[in-house]
């Protein structure tokens, strides 16, 4: 009776980790999934920083990241980057992001991010970044993203 | 009569419009660097003399590629994610080289000297590694220098006065003399960095 009520003790305890694990990295928001979020730890002062996150659209119709923000910066805007024979280009994506139905887009260093232009305090390593993602069909959701120094998923596998 | 004159004004307006556009198109390529896609595409003697100025406010000049081989990342400090990528990549190369670190300069240059000054590079730089030489000056002396190493870069105007820059991107290998030794392409394996590296140390 004890090992019976041990083992659904140790059952319990590994559901509910895994349950952690689990909302530490998906988020569902209808039709959307968010998974992988996190934003870059800056220097002290450094003007600017960026955030990632990978959005897969369960749903039959495409939706669209119309526009994010936060408070950390007086701007934050989503941006694509570029590499065109060697030469970087950065530019605002005003129209925002399709996701399509059944697709995921990946916003991942070297290419498209949350851009966060004139922040207000150094983003710290180890702390927390409250962003609403707009959302054309989905809505509005608040998202909390861990600040890091670089993309700890990278070493799990290829996103 | 009448039809010759304002054929006349027609034409001299049409001048002036050409005039213009050639001026603009001269000021921009003055502002530029090296055109896009433009490669180094050999190795060989490089660069042109330059009196600019380190991070931590001490001059500096094209000896500053002499004596040992150098990495030289030209970027900007606004840059949000392909800057702080290359210049955290080339700290972790540095740390993998042991021994050898010292054998090789770490220099970042910027790209965008009128807000990059000496203590916003020091400030930056030093967050990433002691080991990296920041380099910037006079505004028009930084641009000088960098179309003399053929580094792409262009002023891009974005919403409400704030401005991004294009530039190169990767990392340029010079040998122990200054001269051109190769590139690290941006994304490049930390594996293909090191080859790289090592290969210009070993003919140092």
């Amino acid at each position: 009776m004890y090992a019976l009520i041990k083992q659904a003790a140790v059952a319990a305890t590994l559901l509910l980790f895994s349950s952690f694990a689990g909302s530490a990295h998906e988020l569902k928001h209808g039709d959307l999934v968010l998974m992988h979020h996190w934003v870059r730890a800056t220097p002290e002062k450094a003007p600017t920083s960026a955030g990632y996150l990978i959005i897969r659209n369960t749903g039959k119709t495409a939706d669209r990241l119309a526009s994010v923000e936060s408070s950390i910066a007086r701007k934050t805007e989503i941006h694509t980057m570029t590499m065109d024979g060697g030469v970087m280009r950065m530019r605002q994506l005003v129209d925002g992001l399709e996701i399509p139905a059944g697709g995921e887009v990946a916003l991942k260093p070297g290419g498209e991010h949350i851009m966060f232009m004139g922040l207000n305090g150094q983003v710290e390593e180890g702390s927390d970044v409250t962003v609403r993602l707009n959302f054309e069909k989905a809505g509005p959701v608040d998202v909390t993203f861990p600040v890091q120094k670089k993309d700890n998923h990278m070493k799990h596998g290829t996103h | 009569m009448n039809g010759m004159k304002v054929l006349r004004y027609v034409l001299w307006g049409l001048c002036g419009a050409v005039g213009i556009g050639l001026g603009v198109l001269a000021f921009r390529a003055f502002e530029q660097g090296t055109a896009p896609g433009q490669q180094i595409s050999q190795a060989g003697k490089f660069g042109v003399p330059f009196s600019l100025v380190r991070h931590n406010g001490e001059p500096v000049d094209e000896t500053l590629f002499e004596g040992k081989p150098s990495l030289v990342y030209f970027g900007f400090t606004f840059c949000p994610d392909v800057c702080p990528t290359t210049l955290t990549d080339m700290t972790v190369w540095a740390d993998a080289l042991g021994d050898d670190a010292d054998r090789v300069n770490l220099v970042f240059v910027t790209v965008d000297p009128e807000r990059d000054t000496a203590g916003v590079m020091s400030n930056y730089i030093t967050s990433f590694s002691d080991r990296i030489i920041g380099v910037t000056g006079e505004p028009e002396a930084v641009k000088d220098m960098l179309r003399g190493y053929k580094v792409y870069f262009s002023k891009v105007p974005l919403e409400g006065g704030d401005y991004t820059m294009d530039h190169t991107a990767g990392v340029y290998i010079l040998d122990r003399q200054g001269d051109f030794a190769g590139t690290i392409a941006y994304g490049a394996s930390e594996a293909d960095a090191l080859a790289k590296i090592r290969k210009t140390l070993d003919r140092s």
